[in-house]
């Protein structure tokens, strides 16, 4: 299997020759003033991002902060007793990265899985290779290199036994966590030899064969469990919440309920009544941008959470709320929505849009609305921290332990190698605890009470009024159609504060990642395109959320895709797979996408042959055309972001009073190889789930700055009765060991509410421009 | 002083007695696999049996359940092999994992009331219950098949 060699190959003889000077030039030209963000999303600095423009692009894991490490040392450990323990440097929150990394390696290694486990890794980059996990890349970056690690020690393996039998080490065959030299017949269980092969030398990277896909037993076959199931069935899983530590005390801060708000005077007299209490105090905040960094605010540090809880309860703050005091987000739709309808800055333009629009036959707009939503993982944010001898350790359920160590360091004023974060598993994630404010929190307060260990919790009102939010974002489109409905002329402004506002003061535009999720990198077959990115200010923290500005994007261009399919009477599969166009694969930075999703546009172009397969095969497994039931409609969406195509069929039920009930899904998803293909499976169930809360219920509404939701019952997530009955998960080009793999854990999220819309207006005639629908129907 | 007896074992406790059984549970006696999700009755994370029925331990206080039995996800079975933990294992039901204790003795409480389930029963008593992962469609799966309604598919995985 040399997908891997070529990729590689490839990637080295590609690099002096890409042409890096017109990626960064227009890189700089559509960040503007922005340096610093470049990388916002890699968290890079101004200084590397700047060095890095002169330096030849480079992608994938190689592209993140501490890139890969190719040392099986790191990753597999045996026993004497043949026990494989396999070291997994990526967070955990669902997606099943555990396992997955887990029998990658032991595949390789041909361990025999009863004897392999898993162990979580510290915090640690330089050792590691890159941690932060989010951009559903785990198995996209590190699938070849686990499965490099794992037929590295096999090779290892091979050789020890070969030196302890003085024969070639072509002699031997590793099968089943066995050994064996079949022309002397002798066999040795792996543990006989791992001590014998951790003495000797990794072999050179080139020199280790991988498998033929052929002979995968694990990998791509989805018959392995998970691998902390019988933990997490039994209560034993150990979640950040969970870390138990000797003399341990447990926290709560009260914080600013508007960004930006600072603690003025605070009385503490009731706090100190409540039996329990050991001690409270001021955190400082610092100014906005507060980064990953705590909001300030007062600790309450006590014998037993209950204790925190009443304390907290019985503060007298003062607050000053500063500037975001007045966010009202009915007045900032209004805002955002005047900004689309003017001109914005030019972000990608094709052709004559003016001139194609004014001679167009006719011309159709539409306004498109999707609120703050929070990521709300059923384990709030929390962690343990202890701050001892001027050393710190933490125990978090966090997406990125280097952002969490590096924040320590910070806050703490503590050498880097003085400070350490243990992960544990996280009760989910979807981009909230990829910023650590919560471990620095925890920290803050065990070094306040003289080194004890410190839990630290969010309670889920903190998670739902201090949140690192989804943005807010209005969408306008414009369509000039020619005479059979197909547009000439294509103009999408998507006005959205930027997640970049949490990094920097105001930056007032989108950065090329979330531009190059789904907005830019839109694939229409249209001559004339302008699109553009108006203005709009932050008043919040904006945060990533599963799949981010895929969600507004996808959501406006595919509820416009169908009413234009409407307005020319053509159905609405038939006329988006004619909008997508002929089969062909574009380079993303010919269309403005000079992320890419931190891929190489070669090995990684946009593919329009794959996203009309998804809708096909999207529409085939509904039934498309079929006719309904009264009250019923089937409605159809397809996206490509994290660098998969995806698909959605989404049949819902109206019934006269309004509310939608959401009948069956069909999701169908090409990510590449499929590593585990059964996780794939769930990840799309799991996202079909989540894209019908945003289409349905969930909103973060604020007036005077602070969040009008307090916990489940304002901020309505969806619960099984409203889950349909129905979901088939379709994994297109299943079995395929060629290509490069694409995302899995987010791409199932963006067409799901633009489907849900769709069948909507299907079912009723009545067209739904506003996330979430909820009862909009009623009126 | 209030006594009561946690997964068959007597305790008792001289603490403040409106505090919720969630926080003695989990910071007292150190039983973590009872989570908290939302501190009021929201979410289901926090279930337990309380004298044999679900009950939410984020808003019971202790004294409420004085000299009563209380049961967590770490007593439900002595294996683990509760015929519902078997299920959610068997059809990986978990993501996170981190609803499923809730979900698992919602589940079990429903069993032991209805033990053949309609469709429109799970949703009603495990409504209450909510899964962000997304699970719900292998949790009505997992609880047919432990109420022997559905063929384990082979038994359990790897």
């Amino acid at each position: 299997m040399i997908h891997d060699a070529k990729m590689m190959a490839d990637l080295a003889a590609e690099a002096p020759t890409r042409p890096t000077l017109i990626a960064n030039v227009s890189r700089r030209a559509i960040l503007g003033g922005l340096g610093a963000f470049v990388l916002a999303v890699n968290l890079r600095d101004t200084a590397k991002a700047e060095t890095k423009a002169q330096e030849p692009a480079k992608f994938g894991a190689d592209g993140m902060p501490h890139g890969w490490r190719d040392d099986p040392k790191i990753f597999v450990a045996i026993a004497a007793d043949g026990r494989v323990t396999v070291t997994n440097h990526r967070s955990d929150m669902g997606q099943g990265v555990r396992t997955s990394v887990a029998f990658v390696v032991a595949d390789e290694l041909e361990a025999d899985w009863s004897k392999v486990g898993v162990v979580q890794a510290w915090g640690d980059e330089e050792r590691f290779g890159n941690q932060d996990t989010d951009g559903s890349r785990s198995l996209r970056h590190f699938f070849q290199h686990f499965r490099h690690a794992g037929a590295a020690a096999k090779l290892m393996l091979i050789q020890a036994a070969a030196k302890q039998w003085n024969v070639p080490a072509s002699e031997v065959t590793a099968e089943n966590h066995v050994l064996t030299h079949a022309k002397s017949k002798r066999t040795l269980g792996y543990g006989d030899v791992a001590a014998i092969a951790a003495e000797l030398p990794v072999p050179a990277r080139e020199s280790v064969v991988l498998k033929d896909p052929k002979a995968f037993r694990y990998i791509g076959k989805g018959q392995i469990g998970i691998i902390d199931n019988r933990d997490i069935t039994t209560g034993k899983a150990v979640y950040g919440l969970d870390t138990k530590r000797e003399g341990m005390l447990y926290a709560l801060v009260a914080r600013p309920a508007v960004y930006g708000g600072k603690v003025v005077s605070f009385d503490d007299t009731e706090t100190r009544k409540v039996p329990g209490v050991v001690k409270v105090f001021k955190i400082d905040g610092g100014e906005i941008p507060s980064e990953f960094m705590p909001l300030g605010g007062v600790a309450v540090v006590a014998k037993n959470t209950w204790a925190a809880m009443k304390g907290r309860e019985a503060l007298k703050i003062v607050w000053d709320d500063g500037p975001n005091a007045g966010y009202d987000t009915d007045a900032f739709r209004t805002e955002l929505e005047k900004a689309a309808r003017a001109p914005g800055k030019v972000v990608r333009n094709q052709g004559d849009v003016d001139g194609a629009m004014a001679k167009a036959k006719t011309k159709l707009t539409a306004d498109y609305f999707v609120p703050h939503l929070v990521q709300a993982p059923m384990e709030p944010p929390a962690a343990v921290a202890q701050v001892k001898d001027g050393a710190c350790e933490a125990w978090a359920c966090t997406q990125g332990p280097q952002a969490a160590h590096d924040r320590l360091v910070k806050a703490l004023g503590l050498p880097a190698d003085k400070v350490r974060v243990n992960v544990t598993l996280l009760g989910g994630g979807f981009g909230r605890k990829s910023k650590p404010d919560y471990v620095v929190e925890a920290a803050l307060c065990s070094r306040e009470v003289g080194g004890a260990p410190v839990k630290l919790t969010w309670t889920r009102e903190d998670d739902i009024h201090h949140g690192y939010y989804h943005t807010i974002s209005a969408e306008h489109l414009e369509a000039g159609l020619d005479d059979k409905g197909m547009p000439v002329a294509w103009l999408h402004r998507s006005a959205a504060p930027t997640i970049g506002s949490i990094f920097a003061p105001d930056p007032k535009h989108e950065l090329p990642f979330e531009l190059g999720m789904g907005l830019v990198n839109t694939p229409f077959a249209v001559p004339n395109i302008r699109l553009e990115n108006p203005e709009a200010a932050a008043h919040v923290r904006i945060g990533w959320f599963r799949s981010v500005s895929n969600i507004p994007h996808a959501f406006a261009i595919q509820s416009f895709v169908a009413e234009l399919a409407h307005a020319a009477g053509r159905d609405a599969k038939d006329y988006l797979l004619d909008l997508i166009g002929p089969a062909r694969k574009i380079d993303p930075t010919s269309i403005g996408d000079v992320w890419n999703h931190g891929e190489d546009p070669k090995l990684y172009p946009i593919d329009t042959g794959r996203l009309r397969r998804v809708i096909e095969t999207a529409a085939g497994g509904a039934g498309w055309g079929r006719k309904l039931e009264k009250g019923r409609g089937l409605g159809i969406a397809g996206h490509y972001s994290f660098v998969t195509h995806t698909a959605v069929a989404a049949e819902v039920e109206v019934d006269p009073k309004g509310g939608v009930k959401v009948v069956a899904v069909d999701i169908a998803i090409d990510c590449g190889p499929q590593v585990n293909p059964e996780r794939i499976r769930s990840q799309m169930e799991g996202a079909v789930v989540m894209g019908m809360g945003l289409a349905l219920t969930s909103e973060i509404t604020f007036k005077n700055g602070r969040a009008q939701q307090n916990n489940f019952d304002g901020y309505e997530i969806i619960r099984i009765d409203a889950a349909p009955k129905v979901i088939r998960v379709h994994l297109v080009n299943s079995g395929t060991w060629d290509g490069p793999l694409g995302g899995v854990g987010e791409p199932g999220v963006p067409p799901v509410a633009p489907a849900i819309a769709n069948a909507v207006f299907a079912a009723t005639g009545r067209r739904v421009r506003q996330l979430p629908i909820r009862d909009q129907l009623s009126a | 002083m209030i006594k009561l007896t946690v997964n068959g074992a007597p305790r008792s406790f001289d603490g403040d007695p409106d505090m919720p059984l969630l926080w003695y549970l989990r910071d007292e006696l150190g039983l973590v696999g009872t989570k908290f999700g939302c501190g009021q009755s929201l979410c289901g994370a926090c279930t337990i049996h309380l004298g044999g029925t679900a009950t939410r331990s984020c808003t019971t206080p202790i004294s409420a359940a004085a000299d009563q039995e209380v049961t967590t996800i770490e007593g439900l079975s002595p294996d683990g092999n509760h015929p519902v933990q078997v299920a959610w294992r068997d059809l990986n039901v978990a993501q996170c994992g981190y609803c499923q204790c809730g979900q698992i003795m919602q589940a079990a409480s429903l069993l032991k009331d209805t033990p053949k389930p309609t469709d429109a029963q799970i949703d009603e008593q495990m409504s209450g219950n909510i899964c962000r992962c997304g699970t719900y469609p292998r949790i009505r799966a997992a609880i047919h098949q432990a109420a022997g309604q559905a063929p384990a598919s082979k038994g359990e995985r790897l």
